[in-house]
């Protein structure tokens, strides 16, 4: 049931710099705290978030690793760790040069991944 | 003359130990305060932009989506100010539940709607998609003073709620009035001991980490004076919650809230 929350705006006038602040929904499970029974909660949280940045307008970014297609290039990266809060946030800046598409990617333990992309038009 | 001045004056004295009536987000520190002020921060957020996407998402044996009934959610404006409220039987729901009319909270409404309408399971309580459309159709009364309808059969529960409310509880021997309006302002370990006005729920508490609803905090203050908290769902919670809406009515809803 992961969501995620991206707030920056939609344009920008070229040179820029704008505010990219990404929010996600995730336990974020430390794996030392104990259930109300006693049992040991299985660690369970995001190990990486990334933000690439991709140039070019329209739709057509679709593949699910933006990281590693050609012509994209990191924005900002984090890894986190167990002392991370509940549902993290983040908030960069980015300085918009051209037109094209901010891909947010979280991944983590037992298989999460999720993915936004947000188009970002630069005139 | 004497007398009627003199009850008066204990009227207004009476009346004035609650005034002015405090939100918990302004005891809240300025951190807590910008964390529920900026929609792009607040974690609650997540769970109102998840209960729109079931909005819209035809579910059940009916295949419905409850956009597919009651349109957009925007339409749910000033809906979340008046419950709990009385719902009147329907020939939707099935013949289990009771045929009289009864005094429901959201979540129950959107259960009813879920098993008689959508034919889906009933979500159980504390269910992140129950607080999700719970918190969606919230969101949308934003800004609007509470406001109970008038109707006997609500005035009643909220008689009961009020009792409970006073009622001493637990080991520990509080009642909610002790607190929250003997010591609203003064600290409980780390934390202001709040009015206890529900202008936020369903909340978002850093404590708990996730978002929860009014009786999970009920219970919770129940746990905390060493009381054997109601269950969820359980009329006694459910007039403790019409009480509170009725004390706290005129009070703008801040649905999501963020406390600490």
């Amino acid at each position: 049931m992961a969501s995620a929350l991206i707030t920056m705006p939609k344009a920008a006038r070229a040179g820029d710099v704008i505010e990219v602040r990404a929010l996600v929904q995730h336990a974020m499970e430390t794996g030392y705290r104990r259930s109300s029974e006693g049992a040991l909660l299985p660690r369970d949280l995001i190990r990486r978030f990334t933000c690439s940045f991709v140039e070019g307008t329209g739709q057509s970014v679709s593949t699910s690793d933006g990281s590693s297609k050609p012509g994209s290039r990191l924005v900002f990266a984090a890894t986190l760790h167990a002392a991370v809060a509940a549902n993290p946030y983040f908030a960069f800046h980015f300085r918009a040069e051209r037109s094209g598409t901010l891909i947010f990617i979280w991944t983590g333990d037992n298989g999460f991944a999720h993915r936004e992309q947000v188009n970002l038009l630069v005139t | 003359m004497r007398l009627a001045l003199a009850l008066a004056a204990l009227v207004i004295a009476l009346t004035s130990a609650a005034e002015p009536r405090k939100s918990g987000i302004d005891y809240a520190s300025a951190a807590t305060q910008t964390l529920q002020k900026d929609d792009a921060q607040n974690p609650g957020m997540l769970w109102v932009k998840d209960g729109q996407a079931r909005w819209t998402e035809r579910t059940g044996a009916a295949n419905k989506a409850c956009a597919d009934c009651h349109g957009e959610i925007a339409k749910m404006r000033g809906v979340a100010v008046r419950y709990p409220a009385v719902a009147m039987p329907s020939r939707d729901e099935p013949a289990s539940t009771s045929s009289a009319p009864r005094v429901i909270n959201l979540s129950q409404q959107i259960n009813l709607c879920r098993v008689g309408r959508q034919r889906a399971a009933a979500w159980p309580a504390e269910h992140a998609s129950l607080l999700g459309v719970e918190a969606a159709i919230t969101f949308e009364s934003r800004t609007l003073p509470i406001a109970p309808p008038t109707t006997p059969l609500l005035a009643v529960a909220q008689a009961r709620g009020e009792a409970l409310y006073n009622q001493r509880i637990g080991q520990i021997d509080l009642s909610c009035r002790d607190c929250h309006d003997g010591l609203a302002g003064k600290r409980l370990g780390g934390n202001t001991i709040p009015q206890g006005h529900p202008t936020g729920y369903p909340i978002y508490r850093l404590e708990w980490q996730t978002v929860g609803s009014l009786q999970r905090r009920l219970r919770g203050c129940m746990t905390a004076v060493r009381a054997e908290p109601y269950p969820y769902g359980s009329s006694e919670l459910l007039d403790l919650e019409a009480y509170l809406m009725k004390r706290a009515a005129g009070m703008p809803l801040e649905t999501p809230g963020v406390r600490p």
